[in-house]
């Protein structure tokens, strides 16, 4: 694998890899990235080393099949045969492909926590000299005195100034100046990013470098404690926790394992009062053959390829338990701008007041938005000349009024003919004082028309914009009104379906008021909407959900979005966000999309899910090695037993050696499925239920029975078995 | 099909309807007499001598101190009616037990498994019986219930600081609203139909071909009705339910059987009613009921089928069972006594067909969870409930729940020592015993059927059956004890890992369902929990069983 570790999904592919060339902000659940043999074989010295009991040890199934292994080497070399070495042999290689599974997972996780210490050159960073009041309460700090020191020697607290061309020492926040920066190296994001002081996008991360500008950075965290520390630290997994749901599972295959142990164990008494004592290299063939060998070894590989998963869509996960979680979220919360609508409203539809046409309204509204470079300005352009098609630009004499607070209006001041022509477009009651304000008087019809369409426009969740137009001193008059739309976007009310049918309730969530919202709520498709919200109102929200025993997830990005990511079950925090946001969150999504907590939600299903059936799968596999086994240990004293050799295996040891390999091979095979996860489509639980049990319960069941015959073909062949 | 098949299914179709017109008011009475804060005056009265506070909600550690006290006051005053019989009035003239049996006794009666190792009509006088027997018949059974109960309240609440009721309320409770009065009735009915009840002693008469012949006598009737009521088992008289003065006739047969069955198969009603989720209830009844047709289905084809060399010769497998109950009678009776905790037999077990004998070996295996004992049945199915959550429910992606409750770390721990604990009990127990010097002297026949009379042993006595394969020479010290300990593990080591599951889900919050949670009330549910139980008992066992029965079986 050469692509850059944290290779975004948005990022052009690098050369080599034309399949990775995926058009931006797609989204997709990836299948995982193959498995090569080169991985294997780099991966083969790492699991050789995991064969030492005090590492092994914490994987008690496997560590129970070294053990065997350890016996039945020892009975071979003492009592050497062909078949007792064979069985010996397949032991260890249970042992080791164990091994191998966990260190493929791991190896993916360490090529590219080294792309990223590439990030982490020893760089200086030229610290402000001052005192601390200065620091806290000062202003133009960059024109202070600054000392150059070792970035490694920064503090929390520190005050570094940063100008184009160097790198960020440290992680921080700006607090003077705006400066666009290359964050490609955390992100692999190429295009570069604004970053400024004040708003909610003043983090800094330590590694990226200023491309122009100066600006002036609070340092939030030493040196070794870094944004990009603790990724290389999750993505390597060296500081990998076992998840709660997957210590569970332990605590299970550890049961089974010693249910297993007892049933062997007292085998050998019944086999002695029987009359035919059993060899302990077969008990221990038979022990290996039960356990759930194949789970145990991949348990471990399926939590750090999730974890890997998440990475590869450019998602850190803070912790291993927040992946979990996700998996159980119940609502999510997700912030109407941006990420159900696009970021701005459009203009969607023209319409005329009274007895002007739509063609006058069209030319009026063109030409109070040709200077208005903001995106809703240019939708309206794009609308009028759609309807009538481009025209001319603005003369330059024209006079720009800008938006503001105070007038809310804009619009522009045209010389037609030496007489001043005035275009304004805004709210409507500001528009209607300004009209009123030159001494016209609105017919009785016309009032009430614009007040319909006004009505009309703010019920449906748009906002009505009302241009209006005044010749030399005479009273202005109404055009009419310009809709204004937040547009939903593509694809959303699908999604939301999608989540539905998981048991995920969505909730908008809004600033703006209750008519509003409940509009788009109702066009998008949510299940519920939090109008006019305030950050205590979500915080509030959440509260009540978690009250009601339902995990919460959301995406928030700002300062004030911080208590509610603490809060929340899974806090997804944008890269653009506030230190504070990402130190609130136990997630961070670099690719800074909102909508992706939909797909860390999959992620996290599909990563339980991988568990259960891996389990399934393996318990199932049980039923198989009974029939090739119990009936090849005892059919020399019943031997009406054979009937049980169902598989028809050709000799006692050829079956007890095939259920060994199949038990083998089996982990083998199942590697690249516990990297990738197993397939998930979202649906209801019972549908998904349904589908698992029947591929991995009854496939369980057949395969074994399929594979050990196929094997006893094979090893039949073998002199001396 | 012969009247035989016939006789069979119409006995099944009789038994089913009437437990289904019971199932509905007998789950909701006992959901109200659980859930009720009123006390009667008798109650009152009980816990002023007691002095205990029956109001008090106990943590689940108190509730389970309290049980295990009231357990060892019951096993030591058990073992002192044994030992001291001689000196006590209406001992019919019986010597006191020797220490091995008491000891045995008092830990069968207090445990619900009422293995006996005794013979009652040469051992037990009427005290004895009455005041020791009977009144553990009554209590042991309102310890398994209250249990069960508690374990439905932690599942039913939400957010306490693990408290699961009051152990003293709930065992009052279920021995004087509950089973006092099924009892009454039932005791009416069956010496109605010709169950002795009377305070005779036990005496010679000249039958009128001159010979000699023990008149027996007896209140037969009261303690019959609690034996197979409260899923005890432990017989007036050493053939147990195969003798005519407790079992006379094919009615009563099929009147004791529906007794066994009564109280086991409406708890899973008071179960869904206390959840607050019927549907619940209906899921555990379909799990527990699927599984007992098939077993009594397999039981009944193989006593009818009479496999085997000396059945065929015979004509029927006919050996060791009675002609007023019949093939259908026998095989429903023993697949009734396997599939709860009864123990009761009309019939030696010894004595039936090879597979017939496996499959109620296998019945109790399960854990006796088809329907199970009286409240063991309900708590034992819903540990496996929750077992089978957690391997089937990641499959649907999200951490396993049951009823609301997150089966976690803890949660799956106490159910994996549950699950490991009473197969730990039978295999240990039965592997020490046929390769050592007692065990093997224990044993009547050589070769796989003197290893299916030890496994049986061990597993009737682990899982708190208490019904004997015979042949096996159990009376001797060294199968007094080690049944006993397994009889003590295999009740209350479960019993404490219940009721700290009840106090951890007590504690926790209850979440609500959603699309996206397992579904525990549907078909594929009730199928895979089913699954679940077969595999994982299958896979402990099969193994010995290989060795035992299924050897037997394909002779």
């Amino acid at each position: 694998m050469n692509r850059t570790a944290l290779a975004l999904p948005t990022s052009p592919a690098p050369a080599g890899h034309p399949g990775d060339g995926t058009p931006p902000h797609t989204p997709r659940v990836r299948a995982g990235r193959a498995l090569s043999w080169a991985q294997v074989r780099a991966a083969l010295p790492g699991a050789v080393r995991k064969l030492d009991p005090r590492v092994l040890r914490h994987q008690p199934v496997t560590f129970v099949v070294e053990i065997g292994a350890v016996f039945t080497t020892v009975l071979s070399i003492v009592d050497p045969s062909v078949f007792a070495w064979w069985v010996t042999v397949w032991l260890w290689f249970t042992v080791l492909f164990a091994a191998l599974a966990e260190s493929i997972a791991e190896a993916r996780g360490k090529a590219q926590a080294s792309t990223l210490r590439a990030t982490q050159r020893q760089t200086t960073a030229r610290k402000v000299v001052a005192g601390q009041d200065t620091l806290d309460f000062g202003s133009r700090l960059d024109l202070l005195e600054t000392t150059v020191v070792p970035s490694a020697s920064l503090r929390v607290g520190d005050v570094v100034v940063v100008e184009a061309g160097e790198t960020i020492p440290g992680d921080g926040d700006v607090i003077e100046g705006v400066a666009s920066v290359d964050e490609s190296a955390v992100t692999g994001e190429s295009a570069p990013v604004i970053r400024e002081s004040g708003g909610d996008r003043s983090a800094v991360t330590g590694g990226t470098v200023v491309l122009s500008d100066r600006i002036v950075v609070r340092i939030t965290a030493a040196a070794g404690a870094t944004f990009v520390d603790r990724m290389i630290a999750l993505v390597e997994g060296s500081e990998r926790q076992r998840t709660p749901n997957e210590i569970a599972l332990g605590v299970l295959l550890t049961s089974l394992t010693i249910v297993f142990l007892l049933a062997v164990a007292t085998l050998q008494p019944f086999a002695v009062y029987s009359g035919q004592k059993q060899s302990v290299l077969v008990l221990v063939a038979l022990l290996v053959c039960l356990i759930p060998t194949t789970i145990g070894a991949l348990l471990s590989a399926i939590g750090i390829a999730g974890m890997d998963r998440l990475v590869q869509r450019n998602v850190l996960a803070m912790s291993g338990r927040a992946v979990e979680a996700a998996g159980d979220v119940d609502v999510l919360l997700l912030d109407k701008t941006g990420t159900i609508t696009y970021g701005n409203r459009r203009a969607a539809r023209l319409e005329p007041v009274g007895e002007v046409t739509r063609t006058e309204l069209a030319v009026a509204a063109r030409l109070s938005s040709l200077a208005d470079t903001t995106p809703e300005g240019r939708s309206i352009v794009d609308l009028a000349e759609h309807s009538i098609g481009a025209g001319a630009a603005l003369p330059v004499d024209a006079v720009l009024v800008p938006f503001s607070a105070h007038t809310r209006m804009s619009g522009v001041d045209l010389d037609l003919d030496g007489e001043p022509f005035r275009l304004r477009k805004g709210a409507g009651s500001a528009v209607r004082g300004w009209v009123r304000s030159t001494g016209a008087r609105l017919p009785e019809d016309v009032e009430a028309h614009l007040a319909e369409l006004v009505e009309d426009v703010s019920r449906s969740g748009g906002t009505p914009l009302v241009v209006a137009e005044q010749l030399g001193e005479a009273p202005a008059r109404v055009l009419g009104v310009v809709h204004l739309k937040d547009v939903v976007k593509e694809g959303m009310r699908e999604r939301f379906d999608e989540l539905r049918a998981m048991g995920i309730r969505t909730v908008m969530v809004t600033g703006d008021n209750r008519l509003t919202a409940q509009a788009i709520a109702a066009e998008a498709g949510v299940d519920d909407f939090l109008a006019e919200a305030t950050p205590e109102d979500k915080l509030a929200y959440i509260r009540r959900e978690q009250s009601g025993g339902r995990l919460v997830a959301m995406a928030g990005d700002g300062t004030n979005d911080a208590p509610a990511l603490a809060q929340s079950d899974v806090g997804v925090a944008m890269n653009t966000g506030t230190s504070a946001a990402k130190e609130a969150g136990n997630m961070v999504d670099l690719d800074s999309d909102p909508t992706k907590l939909i797909e860390i939600v999959q992620i996290g299903k599909q990563l339980l899910i991988t568990r259960g059936a891996l389990t399934t799968f393996s318990v199932a596999n049980d039923v198989a090695k009974y029939f090739a086994i119990l009936p090849a240990m005892f059919v020399g004293l019943f031997p009406q037993l054979g009937v049980l050799n169902v598989m028809h295996l050709s000799s006692p040891q050829s079956a007890i050696l095939s259920a060994v390999i199949f038990n083998a091979l089996i982990i083998i095979a199942l590697i690249p499925l516990s990297l990738r996860g197993v397939r998930y489509r979202p649906a209801a639980a019972d549908v998904l239920l349904r589908r698992n049990l029947l591929i991995y319960g009854v496939g369980g069941l057949i395969a074994p029975f399929l594979g050990i015959k196929l094997i006893d073909l094979l090893v039949s062949l073998i002199p001396g078995v | 099909m012969t009247a035989t098949v016939w006789a069979a299914i119409g006995q099944f179709g009789i038994l089913l309807v009437l437990l289904a017109a019971v199932h509905l008011p007998l789950g909701a009475y006992m959901a109200r007499v659980y859930s009720s804060p009123h006390h009667t005056r008798v109650e009152r009265a009980w816990y002023r001598t007691l002095r205990v506070d029956p109001d008090a909600e106990q943590r689940w550690s108190t509730y389970l101190l309290s049980l295990l006290g009231f357990s060892l006051a019951s096993v030591l005053l058990l073992y002192a009616l044994g030992r001291l019989q001689a000196h006590l009035p209406w001992n019919l003239g019986f010597s006191g037990l020797d220490p091995a049996t008491a000891w045995n006794t008092a830990v069968s009666f207090t445990t619900n498994t009422n293995w006996q190792s005794y013979s009652g009509e040469a051992a037990a006088g009427h005290l004895l019986q009455m005041a020791g027997l009977t009144v553990q018949n009554f209590v042991s059974a309102a310890v398994g219930m209250a249990v069960a109960i508690a374990l439905v309240r932690g599942l039913a609440r939400s957010g306490t600081d693990a408290r699961i009721g009051n152990f003293w309320s709930d065992l009052t409770r279920g021995a004087l609203r509950i089973l006092l009065p099924i009892a009454v009735v039932g005791a009416l009915v069956l010496a109605a139909n010709g169950v002795i009840q009377s305070l005779d002693p036990h005496t010679a008469i000249t039958t009128i071909t001159g010979e000699t012949q023990q008149a027996l006598g007896g209140p037969v009737a009261s303690q019959e009705v609690i034996k197979v009521l409260g899923t005890n088992g432990g017989g007036f008289f050493n053939a147990n339910s195969a003798h005519p003065f407790e079992n006379p006739n094919a009615l009563t047969n099929l009147v004791e059987i529906f007794l066994i069955l009564l109280i086991p198969s409406a708890l899973p009603r008071t179960f869904g009613l206390m959840v607050g989720d019927r549907r619940q209830g209906w899921a555990i009844l379909g799990v527990m009921t699927g599984l007992w047709t098939v077993a009594t289905g397999l039981l009944t084809w193989a006593e009818l089928a009479g496999p085997g060399l000396a059945p065929s010769l015979a004509g029927a497998a006919m050996e060791g069972k009675e002609a007023r109950f019949g093939l259908a009678g026998t095989a429903l009776f023993g697949a009734a006594t396997t599939g709860t905790s009864t123990g009761a037999v009309d019939s030696m077990h010894d004595s039936l067909t090879a597979p017939g004998g496996g499959v109620a070996m296998f019945t109790m295996m399960l854990g006796e969870v088809a329907p199970g004992g009286v409240g063991s049945g309900l708590y034992g199915m819903l540990v496996l409930a929750v077992l089978t959550v957690f391997i089937a429910g990641l499959m649907v992606g999200r951490t396993p729940e049951y009823a609301g409750k997150k089966i976690g770390r803890g949660e799956i721990t106490l159910v994996a020592l549950y699950v490991l604990t009473v197969p730990a009990a039978v295999l240990l127990g039965s592997a020490i015993s046929v390769v050592t010097g007692p065990g093997l002297a224990g044993i009547q026949e050589a070769g796989p059927h003197g290893l299916s009379e030890v496994l049986y042993a061990f597993t009737s006595a682990s899982n708190n059956n208490g019904s004997a394969f015979a042949g096996l020479a159990a009376g001797t010290p060294y199968f007094n004890t080690m049944t006993g300990l397994a009889m003590l593990v295999g009740r209350f080591v479960p019993i404490a890992l219940v009721l700290a599951l009840a106090g951890r889900l007590a504690s926790q919050n209850t979440v609500p369902a959603s699309a996206g949670t397992l579904p525990t009330h549907r078909p594929l549910f009730v199928g895979l929990v089913g699954a679940v139980t077969l595999v994982v008992v299958g896979l402990t066992f099969i193994p010995v069983l290989s060795l035992g029965p299924v050897v037997e079986s394909l002779s």
